[in-house]
């Protein structure tokens, strides 16, 4: 599979149908890697033409927002509305709710207007379309999932059902945690807090969510976003229970079961 | 001699109705310390909230039980009130029950209907008041409410129970008078059923003590009302008032959203199109909050509208997990600044600086790093609150005026600025994962 870039794109003459925003985790995390690659690999498949902003992407300027230093987030945000705006981008998917919100809802009185979408709506609407199509016998038919709530998505973007409707196209059990959708638990990943250590408490926040998810009996926890998945695996890590409980993007689950 | 209780009932309630606009005048102006915030657009959708939210009540319905008691609890507050037009005028005209001889029959079962309203609303809250002080709820345990805040809660269900017991006393009263023949020739009858369930305890009683009764309980209950009309704007139950603007002025827009700042959006674009810059363009005097006065009148109106429920607390889950954070101690943090600072122009009829500010002297540091800002809090507030807003603004103070952040916060900034990543990799680097099999 070969990744177009958007200056690759533009120098060969063509617009890409979306842009992919990767995201800084998607493109440096190890684990992360996996669900961008799985996420392109789904893009590739059902043949929608793709780009990614490459070496020009940069941070949207979350965390440091949410940290209060809102100086180097106008930075990021004009140097990111700059490229976006210089291509002409319309559409932008991206893999991360972070990123999503910030594009989505930020972005705009800042100067930059697309129509963003989360991964999870695009694959609803691929499965809605018939693009993308499910093996007879998938990996996850008849296996408990229970999916994690990202609070980026979820909460702050009401968007509770497309990350359930696809994952009910994999022919699984899904099995909701005590607290869910708007109710859900944050991974404690959100607001910077990824970047520090906790402050003082009982204990931490992914290692409560993840006693949370083990308790439903779940063979798989379903994330949507690349840091709920950090913390999740590493929840289930230290309870020593990665052997029995795998943790995956939904990106992954359908690249894993698509025709 | 006969005018004497209408002049007293007259003097009681010019008073009380004066210290009352008196107190929502400073608070009015105490939630105007804040800065300017245009909340005015799409009003359809604002009067839908206040319709939803504050009238129905609808966040409550999450736990149904709960939300139904208080629903009654606060209907039935309003609805018996209209009976306090009749008291009222009583009290002006020295008349007894103005509206039985015109209602007839109705005024029987209007008043039956505000009697089984005041049996469930003296039921529930005594079913509130176990679950504040003997199932001791987890929210309501908490430290937060340690002191006043604990207090006030018991003293308002308390006032209520005593209101609707001095209503069916003061019936019940009446119609053991009626029963004895101590009323007037043309005397409308009169049947309630519930304050009739009271009579056996008043039947031994004579002409004199039941007038007694029946007087001292009709004033108990209008000082009563009085009183709690007085109390009102210094207490939690301030939201029965304030819900409804609360959920008016609540942010429309996605709650992931956070608020821009144009100031700083204009340095950077100057900074890298200095042709734009205007010569004259002057500084911003300060980022974020550091104190009431920075943030925005809706957090205001939001801290005087808290009840201190605790459901933004419940839901925390940096609270839940142990740290200091408390979105409810976030709101009450903020009214109780205000309270000091409109103390504070009360005495020298300006602000004069004390030296203290909500960050740090009310709300610290540990408090404010620990927020993921997960929107728990925002979503769990029945009165539309957003805890949040105020936690990051108060971050942008600490960060942007103060240089406050730990160790791993300022290489992140670094790594962003340098790298465009919050980790330290090359931005070179950033599309591998593109050509790794």
């Amino acid at each position: 599979m070969k990744v177009n870039t958007m200056a690759e794109m533009m120098a060969a003459g063509e617009m890409p149908e979306v842009l992919f925003w990767v995201g800084c985790a998607g493109s440096f995390d190890q684990r992360a890697q996996k669900i961008t690659k799985a996420f392109a690999a789904i893009l590739d498949k059902v043949g929608m033409k793709f780009a990614i902003l490459g070496k020009e992407e940069a941070c949207t300027g979350d965390p440091a927002r949410r940290a209060g230093n809102e100086f180097l987030f106008q930075m990021m945000a004009y140097q990111n509305i700059q490229v976006l705006n210089g291509y002409g981008i319309k559409k932008i998917v991206t893999t991360c709710p972070h990123c999503f919100n910030t594009l989505k809802n930020e972005y705009p009185e800042l100067g930059g207007n697309y129509e963003v979408i989360h991964h999870t709506t695009l694959l609803q609407q691929l499965i809605n379309e018939g693009r993308i199509k499910m093996k007879e016998s998938g990996d996850f038919k008849g296996k408990k999932i229970s999916y994690h709530d990202s609070c980026y998505l979820g909460r702050a973007n009401d968007i509770y059902e497309a990350p359930r409707k696809v994952l009910e196209a994999l022919d699984a059990e899904l099995i909701e945690m005590k607290r869910c959708k708007s109710n859900g638990l944050c991974c404690g990943a959100g607001g910077a807090q990824m970047f520090k250590e906790d402050e003082p408490g009982n204990i931490r926040i992914n290692m409560d969510r993840a006693d949370e998810a083990l308790q439903t009996g779940a063979a798989f926890i379903a994330a949507a976003c690349p840091f709920c998945n950090t913390m999740m695996s590493d929840g289930v890590k230290n309870r020593e229970k990665e052997n029995e409980v795998a943790v995956l993007d939904i990106a992954e689950m359908i690249a894993l079961s698509m025709q | 001699m006969h005018y004497v209780p209408q002049i007293i009932f007259l003097i009681l309630a010019a008073l009380s109705i004066y210290f009352f606009s008196k107190k929502a005048g400073e608070i009015k102006r105490n939630i105007f310390l804040g800065k300017e915030e245009d909340l005015s657009d799409n009003p359809t959708q604002r009067w839908r909230n206040l319709f939803l939210l504050a009238f129905g009540q609808k966040k409550m319905f999450k736990n149904p039980l709960v939300a139904m008691m208080h629903f009654v609890l606060y209907a039935g507050f309003l609805i018996i009130n209209i009976e306090v037009l009749e008291i009222v005028l009583d009290g002006i005209l020295g008349t007894h029950r103005l509206f039985l001889k015109p209602l007839g029959q109705l005024y029987s079962w209007l008043i039956n209907g505000f009697e089984f309203l005041a049996v469930l609303v003296l039921l529930f809250c005594i079913v509130f008041l176990v679950r504040r002080n003997i199932l001791k709820l987890k929210r309501f345990m908490s430290k937060d409410l340690n002191g006043w805040p604990r207090s006030d809660a018991n003293y308002i269900l308390i006032t209520e129970i005593v209101l609707m017991s001095l209503f069916l006393l003061m019936n019940a009263t009446d119609q053991v008078k009626q029963d004895k023949g101590f009323v007037e020739a043309d005397h409308t009858e009169i049947h309630f059923f519930f304050s009739s369930l009271l009579k056996p305890l008043l039947m031994g009683l004579n002409h004199g003590t039941l007038d007694a009764i029946e007087r001292t309980a009709w004033w108990l209950h209008i000082t009563g009302i009085f009183a709690f009309l007085n109390y009102l704007p210094y207490s939690k139950h301030l939201h029965i008032v304030l819900a409804f603007p609360n959920a008016y002025y609540a942010r429309l827009d996605a709650p992931g959203k956070m608020k821009n700042m144009p100031a700083v959006q204009n340095e950077v674009l100057y900074a890298m199109q200095p042709e734009l810059a205007p010569t004259d363009a002057a500084p911003p005097a300060s980022f974020g909050a550091k104190d009431i006065f920075d943030l925005s009148w809706k957090n205001l109106l939001d801290a005087y509208s808290c009840t201190e429920c605790g459901r933004c607390t419940a839901a925390c889950p940096a609270n839940s997990t142990g740290k200091l954070l408390s979105p409810r101690k976030i709101m009450m943090d903020t009214r109780d600044r205000m309270e000091e600072v409109g103390k504070n122009i009360n005495a020298n009829l300006s602000f004069v600086a004390d030296g203290k500010s909500l960050l740090h002297n009310y709300i610290s540091v540990e408090e404010l790093r620990a927020c993921t800002t997960c929107n728990a809090c925002v979503e769990a507030c029945p009165v539309s609150i957003s805890p949040l807003d105020i936690i990051t603004e108060l971050r942008r103070s600490l960060i942007m005026e103060e240089s406050n952040a730990p160790q791993e916060w300022n290489s992140t900034f670094s790594n962003i600025e340098n790298n465009f990543a919050p980790w330290k990799f090359s931005p070179d680097e950033r599309d591998a994962w593109a050509t790794q099999s």
